[in-house]
C-alpha cells in the first residue's frame, strides 16, 4: 500500500518561502509590477489634486470622503473579485445593495432598531446572493444572464417596496456613525469596515482552501472538477460571498446617507467590475488580486473627486474612467505577453 | 502515365512543438486524380503534417511544390485560394448557421459587395448537395440539427464550393456507418475522376485497399515509405512500417512475483451506451493493466467513466468490495482513485498557478485546519511528493507552464501520491512528452505500481501498453475484443486485432 507521502516535520524553518530566489526578486514577487504602477496611478492622482486644488483636495475632510465613498463600492467590489476570479459574473451588486438598503429601512424594519437593519441588510444580500448561486451552480445559468436577471427582479422589488420615496432613518444608532462625533483617531468607521473586509478577503483569498478553490474553479474549472474539488458548492458559496458583501455595503450606504433608496447603487456593477479589472484580477478567471481591486477602487474614487472639485462634469469622469480601463487592460495584456 | 509534375511535393517539412519533434523529414508526393493514402500510427505525425498542408502550421523547415511551382502556405485561406481543402475530424461547421451558410462561410455570394445573396447560395448549395448524393439535405437547416454524418457532408460541399484540386480527410469515415461508407467512397470516385486529388487518412486497412491508389506510411515523424501501391502492398508489410521503429523505448523490468490476490478495483457490467459496451474489470494492487485500442474505441470514457467524471448507463465500480456513488468524481477520488488525465493542459493543470498548488489542488484539506491553509506544510508536502518523482526543476514554486510536457505529468502524478492514492487511472501519459522523458515515466509509473498501486493504463501507442502493462486489453469501437498477458502480446497482433477487429484464432 502506498503510504501517502507526509510533509516533513518542521519544513517550514527548513525550506523558507522563496528561498531560492534573491532578496529582490522576492520582494518584486511579492509586490508585483502591476501593483506598484497602480500605487503609482494613485499617488500621480494624489499629487495632480494637490497641484490643481491645493487647500480642497488635501483638505482632511476632502480626503475622509473620498474614502468614505470609497467604502460602499470598495466592500461591493471585494465581493466582485472573488466571483471574477471565479471565473463568474454578478451583475445584480447594485440592485442587491437598493433592496438590501430599502428593505432595511422600511419602517417595519426601523421597529427592530439598529440590529434590525442590520440584520436584514445583510440578510437580504445573502438571499439575492443564494438565489443567483442556485440558479448558477445548480440550475446551469449562465453567471451573466442569471445576474442580470436579478438585476432586473431586485430593481423592480426595491421600487415596490419604496414606491420610488427616499425612506429617511430614524434610529439614532445608526446616524450617529456617519458623524465626525464616531470617528475613531479621524478615521470614519465606514472606512473601519472597508478595511476589515478588505483584509478578510485578502486573507480568504490567499491563505484559505476556500480561496484555493476559487481560483482553481477560474483558472480551469474542468480540472478543477477532476481534481476532486466540488465545483457547484465553490460557485454558490462564491455568489452567497457576494450577495453579503453588497449587504454590507447596503448598510454603509444607509449608515452614509441616513435613508434608503430605490436608486442607490446604480451602476455598481460596473463600476465594481471596472476597478476589478484595472487591478488586475483576469476577467476570465483564474487570478484575483483583493490589493489590486482595492487600488482600483481608490483610484476611481480620487479620479471622481478630483473632477468634481475642478468642476468638471460627470460626463468627462465617465470618458475618463474609460480611457483608464483600457490602458489598464492594455499595459496588463503587455505584462501577460512578456511573463508568458 | 504522361510525365506531368505531381500536383503537390513536400520534401524534408520538419516541425517541432516544445519537447516534440513531430515531422522529422517528411517527404510526400501527390498526383492529379489519384487517392493518396497516409497511415501511421497516433502521434506518427499525420495530423501535423496535414495542417502544415492546410496552412494551419508553419513548418520550420523543408519546401512545398504546387503543380511545379514551389509555395508557402502562409494561412488556411493561402491554402484554400491554391485549391486545397481539408475536412477534419472534428468538423469546423459552426452550429448556428444553415447549410448554406457554412458552405459559403467567407465568400458568401453577395450583391453590390456586402449584401448576401441568400438564394443563390442556396441553389448553389443544393446543388453541391445532390452531387454529393445527398439531395435530401436543406440548404436552409441550421447544421446543429444534422447527423454527424450530414455535417461531414456539409464540411465536404463547403470543401467543393471552392474551385478544388486537393481535399485532404482526415479519418472521414469513423463517424459514418457502412453504408454512408459507401456513398463517401462513391463521392471520392467521383471527385478523382474529375481530377481532383484526395489524400485520405484512415486506421482502416480494408478501406485504403478500397479505394487508395498509393499509400505513404508515417512513423516517428518521418515517411517510412512512400508511395506504395494501395492494392497490393501485403497487409504484413504495412504494419511491419508502421511498428518498426528506430527508438527503442526501455520499459522497466516486471516485477517477478505476481500481484497480490486481492482486487481493488472491481468493474462490473459498466457501460456508456454508444460509447462502449458492458465491461469487465478487475485490478490487484501493484498491477499495471493497458487498455489498447485506437482514438473513438471509446478508451478515454471507459477512465472517465471509472473516475465518475461520466455517468455510466449501466454497471458499477467497486474500489475494495466498497461501490461507489456513480457519476461522482469526489466519490471516486474520496476512494482512492486518481486519474491523469488525456488532455493535460485542458483537464488537469492550473496553467497559472505554481508547481505547488497543482499538487496541492487535491489534498488541500491535509495542510489546512478549518480551512487555513499551512502553507509551509504544503510546500514541504508537495516538494516531497516532486522529488520522489524527481521533477525537474527541483523547485516547486515554479510557474508550472514552465515544465515540460514530462514533468507537467510528473507533477499530476505526485497530486495522486500526494493524496494518498491506491489506484490510478493514466489517459495517455505520454502524450506531448520527448522521447527521452518517456523511459523515465515509465520507470517511476513502474515503481508506483511495485510500492502497492493499481494502475490502468491507456495508450494508442501499442508498443508502450505492451511494454508497460502486466495485462492488456484491446478494444476496439468500444468494445474489448481480446485480454491477454501482455507477454503473450506482439505489436503486429495488437495493430492487427484494433484495426481489423477479427482476433484470428
Amino acid at each position: 500500500m502506498t503510504q501517502p507521502v507526509s510533509p516533513p516535520r518542521g519544513s517550514t524553518d527548513k525550506v523558507p518561502p522563496m528561498s531560492e530566489l534573491p532578496a529582490w526578486r522576492t520582494l518584486a514577487a511579492r509586490a508585483d509590477v502591476r501593483t506598484l504602477s497602480l500605487l503609482g496611478v494613485l499617488v500621480a492622482l494624489i499629487v495632480i489634486g494637490g497641484i490643481t486644488k491645493p487647500d480642497e483636495f488635501l483638505d482632511t475632510r476632502n480626503l475622509q470622503l473620498v474614502l468614505t465613498q470609497a467604502s460602499v463600492i470598495g466592500v461591493v467590489t471585494v465581493g466582485m473579485t472573488f466571483v471574477i476570479t471565479s471565473g463568474g459574473i454578478d451583475l445584480s451588486v447594485g440592485a442587491i445593495v437598493a433592496l438590501s438598503s430599502v428593505w432595511a429601512t422600511t419602517v417595519a424594519t426601523q421597529e427592530y432598531g439598529f440590529a434590525g437593519i442590520l440584520f436584514t441588510a445583510v440578510l437580504v444580500g445573502v438571499g439575492c446572493g443564494l438565489v443567483n448561486g442556485l440558479l448558477i451552480a445548480y440550475g446551469g445559468m449562465v453567471p451573466f444572464i442569471a445576474t442580470l436577471a436579478m438585476l432586473a427582479s431586485a430593481r423592480g422589488l426595491a421600487l415596490q417596496i419604496t414606491d420610488g420615496k427616499t425612506q429617511i432613518v430614524t434610529i439614532d444608532g445608526i446616524l450617529k456613525l456617519g458623524e465626525r462625533d464616531s470617528y475613531i483617531l479621524g478615521i470614519p468607521p465606514l472606512v473601519l469596515v472597508f478595511a476589515v473586509v478588505t483584509i478578510i478577503g485578502w486573507l480568504i483569498l490567499n491563505r484559505t482552501t476556500f480561496g484555493r478553490r476559487t481560483v482553481a474553479v477560474g483558472g480551469n474549472a474542468e480540472a478543477a472538477r477532476l481534481a476532486g474539488i466540488d465545483v457547484r458548492r465553490q460557485r454558490l458559496y462564491l455568489y452567497l460571498l457576494s450577495g453579503l458583501c453588497c449587504g454590507i455595503a447596503a448598510f454603509l450606504l444607509i449608515i452614509l446617507s441616513g435613508s434608503g433608496q430605490n436608486t442607490n447603487g446604480n451602476l455598481y456593477e460596473l463600476d465594481a467590475i471596472a476597478a476589478a479589472i484595472i487591478g488586475g484580477t483576469l476577467l476570465s478567471g483564474g487570478r484575483g488580486t483583493i490589493t489590486g481591486s482595492v487600488l482600483g477602487v481608490l483610484i476611481f474614487t480620487t479620479i471622481t473627486n478630483i473632477f468634481a472639485l475642478n468642476n468638471l462634469q460627470s460626463d468627462v469622469q465617465q470618458i475618463a474612467k474609460g480611457a483608464i480601463i483600457v490602458a489598464a487592460v492594455l499595459v496588463q495584456r503587455r505584462t501577460a505577453a512578456h511573463s508568458t | 502515365m504522361a510525365p506531368e509534375p505531381p500536383l503537390l511535393t513536400m520534401s524534408g517539412i520538419t516541425k517541432s512543438f516544445p519537447g516534440v519533434r513531430a515531422l522529422d523529414g517528411v517527404d510526400l508526393d501527390v498526383q492529379a486524380g489519384e487517392v493518396h493514402c497516409l497511415l501511421g500510427q497516433n502521434g506518427a505525425g499525420k495530423s501535423t503534417l496535414i495542417k502544415v498542408l492546410a496552412g494551419a502550421h508553419q513548418p520550420d523547415g523543408g519546401t512545398i511544390g504546387w503543380r511545379g511551382e514551389p509555395v508557402t502556405l502562409r494561412s488556411p485561406i493561402a491554402a484554400m485560394r491554391l485549391g486545397i481543402a481539408t475536412i477534419y475530424q472534428e468538423l469546423d461547421l459552426v452550429e448556428g448557421l444553415s447549410v448554406a451558410e457554412n458552405v459559403h462561410l467567407g465568400h458568401e455570394p453577395t450583391a453590390a459587395g456586402f449584401v448576401v445573396r441568400g438564394k443563390a447560395a442556396k441553389a448553389s448549395t443544393a446543388q453541391l448537395l445532390r452531387r454529393l448524393g445527398h439531395p435530401e439535405i436543406d440548404p436552409a437547416r441550421l447544421v446543429g440539427e444534422l447527423s454527424a454524418a450530414q455535417q461531414q457532408i456539409v464540411s465536404m460541399a463547403r470543401a467543393l464550393s471552392h474551385d478544388v484540386r486537393l481535399i485532404v480527410m482526415d479519418e472521414p469515415s469513423a463517424a459514418l456507418d457502412p453504408d454512408e461508407v459507401d456513398n463517401l467512397f462513391r463521392i471520392v470516385g467521383d471527385l478523382t475522376a474529375d481530377g481532383v486529388a484526395v489524400v485520405y487518412i484512415s486506421h482502416r486497412l480494408e478501406e485504403i485497399r478500397r479505394i487508395g491508389d498509393r499509400v505513404t506510411v508515417l512513423k516517428d515523424g518521418r515517411a517510412v515509405a512512400g508511395g506504395l501501391p494501395a492494392k497490393s502492398t501485403p497487409t504484413r508489410e504495412v504494419v511491419a512500417l508502421m511498428t518498426g521503429r528506430n527508438v527503442e523505448y526501455v520499459f522497466p523490468e516486471r516485477p517477478t512475483r505476481g500481484p497480490s490476490s486481492e482486487p481493488v478495483l472491481r468493474v462490473q457490467g459498466l457501460a456508456r451506451a454508444g460509447e462502449f459496451e458492458p465491461l469487465d474489470l478487475e485490478l490487484r494492487p501493484g498491477e499495471i493493466v493497458g487498455l489498447a485500442g485506437l482514438v473513438g474505441s471509446g478508451r478515454s470514457e471507459i477512465l472517465e467513466t471509472i473516475y465518475g467524471a461520466r455517468k455510466p448507463t449501466a454497471g458499477q465500480v467497486s474500489v475494495d468490495g466498497r461501490t461507489l456513488r456513480t457519476g461522482s468524481v469526489r466519490a471516486a477520488v474520496r476512494a482512492g482513485l486518481g486519474l491523469a488525465p488525456e488532455e493535460r493542459k485542458a483537464q488537469a493543470l492550473l496553467m497559472l498557478e505554481s508547481v505547488t498548488r497543482n499538487v496541492s489542488v487535491s489534498s488541500m484539506s491535509r495542510f489546512s485546519r478549518g480551512g487555513w491553509i499551512d502553507r509551509g506544510a504544503e510546500r514541504g508536502a508537495a516538494r516531497a511528493a516532486t522529488r520522489e518523482l524527481s521533477l525537474r526543476p527541483d523547485n516547486p514554486s515554479v510557474p508550472i507552464r514552465t515544465l515540460s510536457g514530462g514533468n507537467q505529468q510528473k507533477a499530476v502524478l505526485a497530486r495522486w501520491l500526494l493524496r494518498g492514492c491506491r489506484v490510478l487511472l493514466l489517459d495517455e501519459p505520454t502524450r506531448g512528452v520527448d522521447v527521452g522523458a518517456r523511459a523515465e515515466l515509465y520507470a517511476v509509473i513502474r515503481r508506483l505500481a511495485d510500492e502497492g498501486l493499481a494502475v490502468l493504463l491507456v495508450s494508442s501507442e501499442v508498443p508502450e501498453v505492451l511494454g508497460l502493462a502486466d495485462r492488456v486489453l484491446v478494444l476496439r469501437e468500444g468494445r474489448v475484443v481480446h485480454t491477454a498477458p501482455a507477454r503473450e502480446l506482439d505489436e503486429h497482433r495488437v495493430l492487427d486485432l484494433v484495426m481489423e477487429g477479427s482476433p484470428a484464432s
